[in-house]
C-alpha cells in the first residue's frame, strides 16, 4: 500500500490516476497515524514552498520514522524540493532536510530563459545505476512547470538544462525524487512510477 | 534544452469534436477521447480541450468529456471555453484537467485569475487572449466573447497585467489569422512574448510546416497550438516534428 500525502499543494487526480493505471494500491492519508502501514511514500505538490507548512512535525516525524525503517519515499515537483534542507522560495521554512543543499529560483544567475520552466525537457543521466531511471534512455523528455529547483549534488542521478543545469532526478538510497512530472509525462513518466513501485515492493 | 511544444485543440460540442472532422462531410463528428488517442500516440506534447456548447445542460456533459479525454491521457490537459468562475475552474480541474483556461470573464474580472491561481498554483491557470490588429502600427487590441466584442485592452498591456495577476501561460490567437491558413501572426506573438516572462502558446492560422518554424524563430513563440491541421491529417504531429528538427528546433521526438 502506497501512501499519497495531500496537503493540499495541488491536485491528485492526476497522480492516483497513474497509479491506478499502473496496478498501484494506495492511500490518501488523513492522519500522519494512518502512514504505519505504508510500504511506500509519495509526497506530490505543485506550488508555493510555503504549502509544504501544512506538513508540520506530527508528519514529518511519521514520514521520517518510515523512511527511517527503510521504506522508500518519492517527491514529486514541490515534493521533491521539499527533501532538501529548504527553498529560498520560503526561506524562514525548513524543507525535510534528508538530502543537503537548498533550492534557488532558476534564472537567479540570468541564463536569458523564460520561468517558470514549462514544457518537455531532457534527462541527462549522471548515475546510471539509480534504480529510479533504470531502463529511461538518456535524453528522455519528461514534463516540468516549475520556477525554483534543486541544486547539482551528489545526489543528482540526473539534470536538466533550463539556463543552467539542476537537479532533475535525485536518489539518495529508497529516498528519491523528481522535478518533473510523472503522472504528465507520457510512457516515460509511467516507468519512472513503476521504478519507485518496485522500489516499494 | 526545453522543447517547442505542439499543442492540438479540440473544439467540442455537446461532446463531440466539431471543427474539422467533419471536413467534407466524409466523417461524423469525431469523438474526443478518439481523437486524443490518435495524436497522443502521434506525440501531441498536450491538449486542450475547448468548449464552444451554447446550453448549460449541454455544459455539464463537459466534465464527462474531460474525464473520457483524460482517462488514458499522461500529458498535460488544458479546459477553455466558459470558464466563467472559479466554481467551473474547480469542475474541470477535479474532471481531470491540469490547467483551465480563461478568457471573457478574466477580462470582466482579473481577479479571477489570481483566485484560481491560488487554488490550484499558477501553473493551473492560462489566460486566452484574442487579439487583432489595432488601427495604430504594431498595437492589438483585445476581443471578448470569443472575438465579437472589443475589450479596449491592448494585448501586451493585458498579457503583462495576467502575469502579475498569476497567470502560469498566455495563450495568444490571432483573430486576424485564424481559419486562414495564412499562418501565425508571429509579429504579434513576438510582441506578447518579449513582454512576459510566462510561456506564450501561439493560435490562430496554421496552414503549413513553415509556419510553425516561423512562429517559433521570428514569432519567439514557447508553443503553438493547431486544431484543423491536424483534425484534417493535412499533416501528422511526427511530420511536423520531424521538420521542425531539421530546421533546428528542439522538439520531443
Amino acid at each position: 500500500m502506497i501512501a499519497l500525502i495531500d496537503y493540499r499543494a495541488g491536485n491528485l487526480t492526476s497522480v492516483k490516476k497513474a497509479l491506478a493505471t499502473l496496478g498501484a494500491a494506495f492511500i490518501v492519508p488523513r492522519a500522519p497515524e494512518d502512514l504505519a502501514d505504508a510500504a511506500g511514500i509519495i509526497v506530490p505538490g505543485v506550488g508555493h514552498f510555503g504549502a509544504t507548512r501544512v506538513l508540520d512535525a506530527p508528519w514529518t516525524e511519521a514520514i521520517l520514522a518510515r523512511v527511517g525503517e527503510g521504506r522508500p519515499l518519492l517527491g514529486i515537483c514541490l515534493g521533491m524540493q521539499w527533501l532538501f534542507e529548504g527553498s529560498d522560495e520560503a526561506p524562514d521554512l525548513p524543507g525535510l532536510g534528508l538530502l543537503s543543499g537548498r533550492c534557488y529560483r532558476l534564472g537567479a544567475n540570468g541564463g536569458g530563459v523564460k520561468v517558470p520552466h514549462v514544457g518537455w525537457n531532457s534527462l541527462a543521466i549522471e548515475r546510471g545505476e539509480a534504480t529510479i531511471l533504470e531502463g529511461v534512455a538518456p535524453g528522455a523528455q519528461v514534463y516540468f512547470t516549475h520556477s525554483y529547483a534543486a541544486p547539482r549534488t551528489g545526489d543528482s542521478a540526473a539534470v536538466t538544462e533550463h539556463g543552467e543545469a539542476f537537479a532533475s532526478v535525485v536518489q539518495r538510497g529508497h529516498v528519491a525524487g523528481v522535478q518533473f512530472h510523472p503522472e504528465k509525462s507520457g510512457d516515460v513518466g509511467l516507468h519512472v512510477l513503476r521504478n519507485f513501485l518496485e522500489l516499494a515492493g | 534544452m526545453l522543447s517547442k511544444r505542439i499543442i492540438a485543440c479540440l473544439d467540442v460540442r455537446d461532446g463531440q469534436v466539431v471543427k474539422g472532422v467533419n471536413f467534407e462531410g466524409l466523417r461524423s463528428a469525431g469523438d474526443p477521447a478518439e481523437l486524443a488517442r490518435r495524436y497522443n500516440a502521434e506525440g501531441i506534447d498536450e491538449l486542450v480541450i475547448l468548449d464552444i456548447t451554447a446550453t448549460i445542460e449541454a455544459r455539464r456533459a463537459l466534465a464527462d468529456t474531460i474525464r473520457r479525454v483524460a482517462r488514458e491521457l499522461f500529458i498535460p490537459l488544458s479546459v477553455g471555453g466558459g470558464i466563467r468562475t472559479e466554481a467551473d475552474a474547480a469542475a474541470a480541474v477535479d474532471a481531470g484537467a491540469d490547467k483551465v483556461s480563461v478568457n471573457t470573464a478574466a477580462l470582466a474580472g482579473p481577479e479571477l485569475i489570481t483566485r484560481i491561481a491560488d487554488r490550484y498554483g499558477s501553473q493551473a491557470v492560462v489566460v486566452a487572449i484574442d487579439a487583432k490588429r489595432g488601427p495604430a502600427d504594431g498595437r492589438f487590441a483585445v476581443y471578448a466573447r470569443s472575438g465579437q466584442r472589443e475589450a479596449g485592452r491592448d494585448a501586451v498591456e493585458w498579457a503583462r497585467e495576467a502575469e502579475s495577476r498569476g497567470a502560469g501561460e498566455i495563450l495568444l490567437t490571432s483573430i486576424d489569422r485564424d481559419g486562414t491558413k495564412a499562418g501565425f501572426d508571429c509579429e504579434l506573438t513576438a510582441a506578447v512574448s518579449s513582454a512576459v516572462s510566462i510561456p506564450v502558446i501561439a493560435s490562430g492560422g496554421a496552414g503549413g510546416l513553415d509556419h510553425f518554424v516561423d512562429v517559433f524563430t521570428a514569432g519567439r513563440a514557447d508553443a503553438a497550438l493547431a486544431a484543423s491541421i491536424f483534425h484534417y491529417a493535412e499533416t501528422s504531429v511526427r511530420a511536423l516534428k520531424d521538420h521542425l528538427r531539421r530546421r533546428g528546433i528542439p522538439v520531443r521526438l
